[in-house]
């Protein structure tokens, strides 16, 4: 008996087809291409476009970036998905909103919003001059604006979490006696480490690969404010294109890591969710 | 350690779920809370455990008011209803979460915690699944698990929340013998709430019988069973027949019945009522035996054990069930069709207070 959503392997092999060379044509060649160019004159050349002192400079930046940025994300993230799964409160509407408010808007507005705000003509830009303290332009402006354009990722993974495991686990643990930290901690974290760790990693994902907001709070100071992806922009212009794909293989390989540790969390968490066969009662 | 609920309410929203009540548990005593879905028997535990905030009324425990004391420090041991258990720690871990979340002055040792738990687990004849996960175990030894977590921590009251509604059947009947014998031997005050009559009556000292936020009657499951106090619980417990009609000058008219006496409203005044009477309270003979009673017809007659349930038609066309011994089935000889004499042995009247009253007007479909 045939199933009647079986189709003619003919159709079957051309729907395969159509799919496979999408891929190969935007996805992996690409990603080849990357690799290729970058490895073009040797690894002893890809080598020394990474030790070049701007490169180097600007991989520490986009470490330190992310460093911060990711921490700070994950502790919002907890605080504002634990407040919006477990309590009501009035306002509750509009925080899931402006959660979302970075994915909205364009990186370019996100990251002038913060010049307007901190630059020298912007609202805040008298009282930090007058202080000495440099916003735009510096270190400062490239974590503010990382940290604006990465929020909603560990929140908006972890409240679908945290709403479908309901509030009963942290009755039991109250009424057993446990405070609020120890409730956090031994019985809401660990029921949602996985969705904790899926955040993190497309948080930081992003926050080493944004362009357009860090872009235009910047300046482009080479080995200075520059983060690895605005840096590839500069050697590209520049013609350099060896050393431009072989920064840009950084990030490349970010991302094939962070697709596997994506992977690797899906089937872990999925592992955990899947229940047992239950025991037999025992007479 | 007794409880006391004094006039205690609860709204959500618009929703009164419970409405000026008040009941006293005496110490050591096993007390249902019965009521259909809604009732308030939920919000009502939950308050006294201290999951709820009461709007208005005290909850005591042992004359001591409980207001300002967080569920934390209430020592109380509940067991939700769908168990809560943690989903990401073993049985042990579970039994052991009370004990280990304790202040460092007052937390027992490792040694202490260990023997303490196995001892729990051997009691709910689960020490050889202290190693495995919830998602591991049947419903039934979930519920067990619960239980001994919720005893770890050596409660002065333990409430439960429909403990075996999520069990089949077998499971439930044992597991309730089992937690009526626990509490034979623990005599711990324990509150827990059904909308099983058969579960409260089997299981309770007493009954709380709930309706609409407000309690119906509060009795030992022989008064609620044979005293209901309100239609209600008549007919929320157990299986009745009932006869609507009026009340007028003494007298009682009553569907088809023939008109009897009842004193307690002697008023001219007409008012609606209605009698109540049990399956096994309806005589049903073949001759007019002594007048009372009504006609029907003999629409269909099953055996269940002893008895033989009978299914009648009456003049108005209502259904009415009997219940009739086996002798006396077979000494009636009666066929499907036949015209037979049925009267009331016994029956309760309640007249309808005025049109806002708790008339059973949403009766739930009593179990066989």
């Amino acid at each position: 008996m045939r199933r009647a959503l079986t189709e003619p392997p003919l159709v079957r092999g051309a729907l395969l087809a159509v799919a496979l060379v999408f891929l190969a044509i935007f996805l992996v060649m690409p990603l080849v291409a990357v690799f290729a160019q970058a490895l073009e004159k040797g690894f002893g050349a890809y080598l020394t476009a990474l030790r070049e002192p701007d490169a180097w400079a600007a991989i520490r930046l986009t470490l330190l970036t992310a460093a911060i940025a990711v921490p700070m994300n994950l502790a919002f993230g907890l605080a504002a998905s634990w407040a919006i799964a477990k309590f009501e409160f009035p306002g509750k509407g509009t925080l899931l909103t402006l959660i979302d408010l970075p994915f909205a808007v364009s990186p370019v507005i996100s990251g002038m919003i913060f010049v307007l705000l901190f630059g020298r003509q912007g609202l805040l830009g008298p009282f930090l001059g007058a202080h000495d303290v440099k916003v735009i332009f510096a270190v400062p402006g490239i974590v503010l604006a990382t940290v604006f354009v990465t929020f909603p990722f560990v929140a908006r993974e972890l409240i679908p979490v945290m709403q479908a495991l309901g509030n009963e686990e942290e009755e039991a643990a109250r009424v057993l006696g446990a405070g609020g930290w120890q409730i956090f901690f031994r019985v809401t974290l660990p029921n949602v480490k996985w969705g904790v760790l899926y955040g993190v990693i497309l948080c930081n994902a992003r926050a080493m690969g944004e362009f357009g907001a860090v872009s235009v709070v910047s300046g482009h100071i080479r080995g200075l404010t520059n983060t690895i992806p605005l840096h590839v922009e500069i050697l590209y212009n520049e013609y350099n294109f060896q050393a431009a794909f072989a920064v840009a293989s950084l990030l490349a390989f970010l991302a094939l890591v962070t697709l596997l540790a994506k992977s690797v969390v899906e089937w872990r968490s999925g592992r955990a969710a899947r229940p047992e066969a239950p025991v037999r009662e025992a007479a | 350690m007794s409880i006391e609920v004094r006039n205690v309410t609860k709204k959500f929203g618009t929703f009164t779920a419970v409405d000026d009540v008040s009941v006293t548990v005496p110490a050591g005593e096993l007390v249902a809370l019965l009521g259909p879905s809604g009732s308030g028997k939920t919000s009502l535990l939950r308050i006294i455990a201290g999951l709820e905030t009461p709007d208005a009324g005290i909850v005591f425990f042992e004359g001591e008011d409980q207001a300002q004391r967080d569920v934390r420090v209430r020592r109380v041991g509940f067991v939700f209803q769908h168990y809560a258990l943690f989903r990401h720690m073993t049985v042990f871990e579970n039994v052991a979460f009370g004990l280990r979340v304790r202040p460092r002055a007052s937390r027992p040792s490792v040694a202490d915690i260990r023997a303490k738990v196995m001892d729990l687990l051997k009691l709910v004849q689960l020490d050889w699944l202290a190693d495995r996960r919830p998602s591991e175990l049947s419903g039934g030894q979930r519920q067990r698990v619960a239980l001994a977590r919720a005893l770890a921590v050596e409660p002065k009251v333990l409430l439960l929340d429909e403990p075996f509604g999520s069990l089949d059947a077998r499971i439930r009947q044992e597991l309730r013998r089992w937690l009526r014998r626990l509490h034979d031997d623990i005599r711990l005050t324990s509150v827990f709430v059904t909308h099983d009559q058969e579960e409260a009556l089997d299981v309770a000292d007493r009954v709380v019988v709930m309706n609409r936020g407000r309690i119906e009657q509060i009795g030992t499951p022989q008064e609620v069973f044979e005293h209901p106090a309100t239609p209600f619980v008549m007919t929320f417990i157990g299986q009745s027949a009932v006869f609507a009609g009026t009340v007028q000058g003494g007298k009682a008219f009553l569907g088809s019945l023939a008109a009897v006496d009842f004193p307690a409203h002697l008023h001219e005044e007409a008012r609606p009522a209605a009698g109540y009477a049990r399956p096994h309270e309806l005589e049903v003979t073949r001759i007019e035996n002594g007048g009372g009673g009504l006609w029907a017809t003999l629409r269909h007659a099953s055996p269940a054990g002893a008895v033989v349930k009978l299914e009648l038609t009456d003049p108005e066309g209502g259904s009415l069930q009997v219940e009739v011994t086996r002798e006396q089935h077979e000494a009636l000889q009666a066929g499907v069709g036949e015209s037979l004499y049925v009267k009331p042995r016994k029956l309760r009247i309640f007249v309808q207070e005025d049109a806002t009253s708790d008339a059973p007007d949403t009766p739930r479909a009593p179990r066989a």
